[in-house]
């Protein structure tokens, strides 16, 4: 298949899951927000927003202070920030269109009609309903095209471009989220597990679309290190860093048996993809959670260049 | 102007419509108003939905739209298609051999039937071609060619389009969209299909594939890209073959062997259906700021190693300088009477006939002869004096760039408006597929219609619109002792 496709399927699915996690990101905050401080601590919610969607000095180049006008606004919308929810579905139904015939008929109508629907929305005149709703519609966006994709797509390099880009990014996002809220919930003062962050710890796993399913792994409630250990290491959580490398390291096979043969992403990924399996769970949660997430983000980045230099260019 | 009669195909829906309108008729004529308006509402989500749209040159960056559809079909008899396509294929051969013959030894040039100056001074020239032979001595293998109508047997050519015919999507969704609204009429009535056209498309272009190509060749669409305007029938046409579609930084040249850059290293490609002008192929030969080309192309070209499809500098043929001499083509290079009329004209390069044009410009439709999209016109009846007037001044400053032919009084078919069905001009674009094995013409074509009241003009980027066009198969049906079934019940 042509590379630039490749480029534009693996691109168009980041941004799909992108926008899906900046809408999760929102939802979370927004949850939060509500509570009063005694429930959810002094932080402020809608900075660590904005530190999760990476994107803190951007916005305080236009921002003077982070509230819920201002960050939904930004997220969502903002003018000046280029990966904007907005923005997203944009640049993905821009991509689809440019290698229309390399994606399904259904996965086209998915974008399309979200793009049409973006059109049509007055952001600036958003009620709190409004908003949650239009959360609610980009979430489902992002599940009906990984659906359609799933269900209509020929098992070839195609499809398992359009995968690539949808776990590279989903590994990102999974990786920071956590990152940034260990530092929320954790100050460097107070002790895990002190009573304020049983709701941020919640949020968070809501954020990933898995409190229930952490309740069914976990039968002893919230714990911040069993909230971390499902993140990074639990193979049956699909969000999880592990999960998406599971993913990477099976379809970069496939790549390189349809291919027949392989290179720098191949080996890049079996070497995460082994430090995940053997990550020591005591080390990584009493001590050396930010330095291994900081280290994973930036390993993912560099899958990512592989697969770009290998194959994309 | 005086007072014409104008021929309604149906041949008017109150009274009685001709044979082959018939059933459509009835089922408009019981339709309530209600279900005609959903039915309308249907097919325009319908195209929104597939996408099916065009960005209009000079609007806003960007802009999306549909192009209107009307869904009330045209309809064409066996007998009517059968005449027309046998005049499409002897037309589109003659096409073929005048520009071979340009390119080549200029017989019809010394045979004193085209001054040698219209050639050669045609900005759609390509001297590079005169040392260049394309496979199969063809050169227009996907021909557009524009007809109107003015009586039930008075079909004329309009214009041929020879370089990159557009709109074929437009005749093939078209259809899907009428299949869907009114799968009664297509039950009562045997309408030939269209949906193969992409299958003979490849089928044709594979024909053409140079001789160093594997017995499989790759096939590719090259498009500008999605800011063209006729960015969705590239995607259209490459999803329906089956091929790659393709832009130039997406293909190389290396020792004058086209590649393609894929996920698995280089791919020689063998046969390009470009949607690009000549001018944009290859900026080592043509301009030089082309970015949307491939650098090197031409020389692949030269040395037999790729076929481009059409061939480089067809434009000769379809500049409207040489369609009036199409009638004396058509006899030079087949040696028989023109099957499909010419509209007469005058050439303004003619002292004589530019004197007339003068004197009659009031009458006429004037042209230059290298416009298309129904720009850089004069419609003398519907332009105000000025415009007349201006028009003229350029006519006399350069005669040789225009062409002028009388208003026809092009037929009409109903369409729905906003006060309800009123008669619209129509023409129509088939579309004409020349191989190295044979000629393909699918059954009907794009018929466009002039939306505005009165207007002539059919271009989409000024106001037209699209109807569906079937070609009904209405020879009687056999009898039935003849039948397979029933003889093996026997």
């Amino acid at each position: 298949m042509l590379a630039r496709t490749a480029d534009n399927l693996f691109w168009l699915s980041r941004y799909v899951e992108r926008a899906e996690s900046l809408a999760r990101i929102l939802d979370v905050a927004l949850r939060l927000a509500t509570l009063p401080s005694a429930y959810a601590g002094t932080s402020n919610e809608w900075e660590s927003a904005i530190d999760i969607a990476m994107c803190r000095n951007l916005f305080f180049e236009s921002n003077e202070v982070a509230d819920e006008a201002s960050v939904t606004q930004f997220l969502i919308d903002g003018p000046n920030n280029p990966s904007s929810i907005r923005r997203c579905i944009e640049i993905a139904r821009h991509n689809a269109r440019a290698v229309r015939t390399a994606i399904t008929t259904e996965m086209w109508e998915i974008l399309n009609d979200a793009w049409s629907e973006l059109q049509r929305q007055k952001f600036k005149s958003f009620t709190g309903k409004d908003l949650s709703r239009f959360l609610a519609f980009v979430k489902e966006v992002s599940l009906r095209f990984d659906g359609a994709a799933y269900r209509t797509m020929l098992r070839t390099d195609h499809y398992w471009f359009q995968r690539l880009g949808m776990f590279v990014e989903r590994a990102d996002n999974t990786a920071r989220l956590l990152d940034v809220k260990y530092h929320v919930v954790l100050p460097e003062t107070e002790s895990v597990g002190g009573g304020l962050d049983y709701f941020q710890w919640s949020a968070l796993l809501r954020a990933v679309s898995s409190l229930n399913s952490y309740h069914l792994i976990y039968r002893g409630g919230i714990r911040p290190w069993l909230v971390a250990d499902f993140l990074v290491r639990r193979p049956e959580q699909p969000r999880s860093l592990i999960s998406s490398y599971e993913n990477l390291n099976r379809v970069l096979d496939l790549l390189s048996e349809q291919y027949g043969r392989q290179g720098p992403s191949q080996r890049l990924v079996r070497k995460t993809y082994a430090g995940l399996q053997n990550l020591d769970a005591d080390t990584l949660f009493q001590t050396g959670l930010h330095e291994f997430l900081t280290q994973f983000i930036a390993d993912n980045n560099q899958l990512g260049l592989a697969i770009s230099e290998q194959y994309l260019q | 102007m005086s007072e014409r009669v104008i021929f309604d195909e149906t041949g008017g829906l109150e009274s009685e419509p001709r044979s082959i309108y018939r059933e459509a008729a009835a089922w408009f004529r019981e339709a309530s108003s209600e279900l005609i308006t959903s039915r309308k509402a249907e097919a325009e989500a319908f195209f929104r939905r597939i996408g099916i749209t065009f960005a209009v040159y000079g609007d806003e960056a960007g802009a999306e739209r549909i192009i209107p559809f009307d869904i009330f079909p045209r309809i064409l008899s066996s007998d009517e298609w059968s005449r027309l396509s046998e005049g499409l294929e002897q037309r589109v051969k003659a096409l073929n051999a005048f520009i071979g013959d340009v390119y080549g030894a200029r017989e019809i040039v010394k045979a004193g039937v085209v001054p040698e100056d219209l050639i050669l001074a045609n900005p759609a020239f390509r001297p590079e071609m005169t040392r260049i032979k394309p496979t199969a001595g063809l050169y227009t293998h996907i021909a557009g060619i524009d007809l109107v109508r003015t009586g039930p047997d008075d079909f004329f050519v309009l214009e041929d389009n020879a370089r990159t015919p557009s709109g074929v999507s437009y005749m093939m969704e078209n259809r899907e969209a009428m299949l869907r609204l009114f799968p009664e009429l297509f039950g009562r009535l045997r309408i030939k299909p269209v949906d193969q056209y992409p299958d003979e498309l490849l089928a044709t272009l594979r024909s053409l594939a140079p001789t160093t190509a594997s017995r499989e060749p790759t096939v590719v669409v090259l498009t500008p890209g999605p800011f063209n305007s006729a960015y969705y029938e590239h995607t259209f046409l490459a999803d329906r073959m089956g091929v790659e579609l393709v832009e130039g930084r997406d293909l190389f040249v290396r020792s004058n062997i086209v590649y393609m850059r894929t996920t698995e290293g280089p791919q020689r490609v063998d046969v390009i259906y470009r949607r690009i002008d000549d001018e944009f192929l290859d900026p080592l030969t043509f301009r030089p700021d082309s970015t949307l080309g491939v650098p090197g192309l031409m020389s692949a070209y030269k040395a037999g190693n790729v076929t481009l499809s059409n061939a480089v500098g067809t434009g000769v043929a379809d500049d409207k300088a040489v369609y009036s001499y199409m009638p004396e083509i058509v006899k030079f290079y087949t040696g028989e009477e023109p099957k499909l009329a010419n509209v007469p004209t005058w050439r303004c390069r003619e002292p004589d006939a530019l004197g007339y044009v003068l004197a009659n410009i009031k009458d006429l439709v004037v042209k230059e002869v290298n416009g298309s999209g129904g720009y850089g016109m004069l419609v003398g009846p519907h332009a105000t004096k000025a415009q007349r007037e201006s028009f003229a001044a350029k006519v006399k400053a350069n005669p040789a760039n225009y062409i002028a032919q009388p208003t026809l009084a092009l037929s009409t078919i109903p369409c729905f408006v906003e006060s309800g069905l009123a008669p619209r001009h129509v023409d129509l674009r088939p579309f004409v597929l020349s191989g190295s094995d044979k000629v393909r013409i699918v059954p009907g074509g794009l018929t466009r219609v002039a939306l505005k009241e009165g207007s002539l003009v059919v271009n989409s980027s000024q106001g037209g619109g699209t109807k569906d066009t079937w070609v009904i198969d209405d020879a009687p049906p056999r009898p039935k002792g003849q039948s397979r079934s029933q003889r093996q019940m026997n």
